[in-house]
């Protein structure tokens, strides 16, 4: 489906009015762009407005997609990444490349997997979530398999971290994402067996550093807290002992918060708040200098199932495994409401201009309006028989989901 | 194609240097600088490139095929894009070089099976032993097809027992197996995939705690099967323990006991043909350690977190002879109705998944071991 040329015209002037570069360690950050899983902050909020009523009009395009694939999408300026999976052992890594405006695929790029490709039938090996920065794209693979792209698709480097280090795997699969601080790729890759973060160079793709983690399986992504001031980015890496504060840089611990957390959902920042799926859900914020934290609160009643939590306009939300939205006061972990959606889900819901966006495994959209005393759902859209277990992705006015075999992009009629 | 220019035969000769600097890279990401600027080479250099990259990736490494692998689609992208014809004779002729590499032959065949989708039905049905599993597949898919539309049993179990000889994957083996045996005839599936369902055990030794699977247990220092220790529960000796599944399971929860928080041994001997490589594919919930004729090929610490066939696969170096095999398996004490099994599958196979079946069962005997 073609978006009509007045359209075009009003995103263009739109995306020109409203888009902000970021500079974030020397490097200009489009902030309508979503760089990595749960967006260029990893924490799923984005700044772009969405359209608010889904309907079949709102699909701007769907294109069909190879093999499998749980990962979500990335969009740079008007590049979108995506990942997928096929062959009877999931032993062949593609990596696509499509035109985010008119759907049409630019190049495919096909790999064979180095590491172990086992998974169990939900997840498969293109389970995590694709990064990027200005100049290139780094995939990742349940089997370990981290490879840089230009956006061209011609291969920078390739690092098959899956024989490199051939027992950390998980015959479940492994989910973990990859994100870009700065000029460093931070990589999880924690099993029973063998359990490591590293920081990789995103030019050279060496090693800049290489921390051990706990041994234990482990199926959440890192994410981050944005330097300013003096005050430095840091990369938070999660685990069933905790969240652990590094410098993305030189992998050098800051800070440890152990009282443990989920191996499943992942922790989320705004601002000054850090939401860990711990005990329930609990908050913390840090100091002036990042160099420790403070615990806020904790909440027992706000336990996430597969989605991570999601802070936006002053609340923190959850979904649980019935598939109850919670909203809860991000300042104190008291819950002020809750919504009943159909679930399950397995994505972690977007928040994008005061709304939450969200897909449940049955292939059925959500727009909800969360309002201080309640949650009010504007639009519901089933849009396929497939199943969908990827989290969505919203960059310049419009919103992406993948299912296996299809990708839709959603925007205003 | 007519005679090169001056620049192109400078831009050909580079090409053998450029495929030998991607052929050269290796893990932590060492030579990707250098790769970089070869697969540039490479991808500028155009179509005439398409069939030396193909080459190189014969008796590659799995690294360096996938930038081999980059630097075909590069070329062939932009030559599908820019509207010119590929060498489509000369791929062909590849594909059908069972010498060549398994990735680059299906490589080169999806590439002008895109531009020509008739292909399928000329190459596929005589691969049904081709080195390559993928192409094995689709050899067993067709045939699995067609006799699926026969409404001769007679030439159904024919077309069947064809497939059954170039199938390496579960779920095609499953298939045909259940449409043989449902027309009455015999199927050996352990025996198919190279199974081993013969093996001596001792046990239980302790690992409460899981302690147990760093303990060195005299079995790992030498294999005396007349030989009693001290075990978990009391004196333990050598016994024989044969599988009877389909696919090699030994089931020690069930055939013997499902001792919590214990460790056993399973050994057996293999009868190579040759001085060879092969895989032991390995499928197991629990933690284990593998030893072939004495030497640690791998070990993983890991509890319950699902057993398939060929979850690991560890290549191993057989002696021309007698070789023993030596698995340590650990249970731990783990209450959830899912953390409850006890057990291993192994198998002896090439790459390609097909089985490598022992030179000679009265041998193995005669090593000691049962097998």
């Amino acid at each position: 489906m073609r978006t009509p040329p007045m359209f075009n015209l009003f995103k263009t002037v739109k995306i020109v009015m409203t888009c902000a570069f970021l500079l974030v360690a020397g490097r200009s950050v489009d902030s309508a762009d979503w760089r990595q899983f749960r967006g260029n902050e990893a924490n799923s909020v984005t700044q772009e407005v969405l359209p608010t009523e889904l309907s079949g009009d709102s699909i701007a395009w769907k294109v069909a997609l190879p093999g499998r694939g749980v990962s979500g999408p990335i969009i740079i300026g008007n590049r979108l990444f995506l990942t997928a999976s096929s062959g009877y052992s999931q032993d062949r890594l593609h990596v696509l490349c499509f035109d985010s405006e008119s759907g049409k695929q630019l190049w495919e790029r096909q790999f064979k997997a180095l590491g172990r490709t086992t998974c169990h039938d939900k997840m498969c090996n293109a389970t995590p979530t694709m990064a990027g920065d200005n100049e290139r794209v780094y995939a990742f693979y349940s089997s370990n398999d981290l490879i840089c792209l230009d956006h061209d698709g011609n291969l920078q480097w390739f690092r098959a971290l899956g024989s490199e280090f051939p027992n950390a795997s998980n015959s479940l699969g492994m989910s973990s994402s990859p994100i870009v601080i700065g000029s460093t790729v931070v990589v999880q890759v924690e099993s029973d067996a063998e359990a490591f973060a590293c920081g990789v160079d995103c030019e050279s793709g060496e090693t800049k550093w290489q921390i051990d983690r706990p041994h234990a399986a482990n199926w959440t992504s890192p994410t981050l807290i944005r330097g300013s001031g003096d005050r430095p980015s840091l990369a938070l890496l999660q685990s069933s002992k905790g969240l652990t504060a590094v410098d993305p840089e030189t992998g050098a611990v800051v800070w440890n918060f152990a009282k443990g957390a989920s191996t499943i959902p992942s922790a989320t920042v705004s601002g000054e708040t850090i939401v860990i799926p711990s005990n329930g859900l609990t908050a913390l914020t840090p100091s002036e200098d990042g160099a420790s934290f403070t615990e806020i609160w904790n909440a027992s009643n706000l336990s996430p199932a597969t989605s991570s939590p999601v802070v936006m306009d002053g609340l923190a939300f959850t979904l649980n495994s019935a598939g109850a939205l919670s909203a809860a006061n991000a300042q104190t972990g008291e819950r002020v409401w809750q919504l009943r959606l159909k679930g399950p889900f397995s994505g972690t819901p977007i928040a994008a201009g005061g709304h939450l966006y969200m897909f449940n495994e049955g292939g059925t959209a959500f727009v909800v309006r969360p309002e201080a005393d309640k949650g009010t759902i504007l639009s519901e859209l089933d849009i396929t028989e497939d199943v969908i277990l990827s989290s969505p992705a919203a960059a310049h006015s419009a919103l992406f989901v993948r299912s296996d075999g299809s990708l839709w992009k959603f925007s205003r009629p | 194609m007519g005679t090169l220019s001056a620049q192109e035969a400078a831009d050909g000769l580079k090409a053998p240097e450029a495929i030998a600097v991607l052929r050269a890279v290796q893990p932590q990401s060492k030579g990707s600088g250098d790769a970089r600027k070869a697969l540039e080479t490479l991808i500028s250099g155009g179509s005439k490139n398409l069939l030396p990259i193909l080459k190189g990736f014969r008796d590659s490494t799995p690294l360096a095929a996938n930038w081999l692998c980059n630097a075909f689609s590069g070329i062939a992208d932009a030559e599908t894009t820019a509207g010119r014809t590929l060498p489509a004779d000369s791929m062909l002729a590849f594909v059908n070089d069972t010498a060549e590499s398994p990735i680059a032959r299906r490589l080169a065949y999806e590439t002008l099976l895109a531009g020509d989708p008739s292909l399928k039905e000329k190459l596929i049905p005589s691969m049904l032993l081709d080195p390559s599993p993928e192409f094995r597949r689709d050899a067993v898919t067709m045939l699995l097809e067609n006799a699926a539309k026969l409404e001769d049993s007679a030439a159904a179990v024919a077309l069947y027992q064809q497939a059954l000889k170039g199938a390496v994957h579960e779920d095609q083996v499953k298939t045909i197996a259940k449409a043989l045996r449902d027309a009455g005839q015999p199927v050996d599936v352990r025996k198919h995939f190279g199974f081993l369902a013969q093996w001596q055990m001792i046990g239980p030794f302790d690992n409460k705690d899981e302690k147990g699977f760093a303990v060195s247990y005299p079995p790992e220092s030498q294999l005396d099967f007349q030989a009693e220790y001290d075990g978990q529960l009391g004196k333990v000796s050598w016994q024989p323990l044969a599988s009877e599944d389909d696919f090699g399971v030994v089931d020690i929860a069930k055939q013997i006991k499902n001792f919590k928080g214990s460790a056993m041994y399973a050994a057996t001997a293999y009868q190579s043909a040759a001085d060879q490589t092969v895989e032991l594919r390995l499928g197991t919930p629990n933690a284990w350690k593998l030893w072939v004729n004495g030497k640690l090929e791998f070990e993983r610490e890991e509890y319950h977190r699902s057993s398939q066939m060929d979850q690991y696969v560890v290549p191993v170096r057989l002696n021309s002879g007698a070789n023993t095999i030596l698995l340590k398996i650990c249970q731990n004490e783990m209450d959830q109705d899912w953390a409850q099994r006890y057990q291993f599958q192994i198998r002896v196979s090439d790459a390609t998944g097909a089985a490598v079946l022992p030179a000679s069962a009265t041998a193995s005997r005669a090593a000691g071991v049962n097998q």
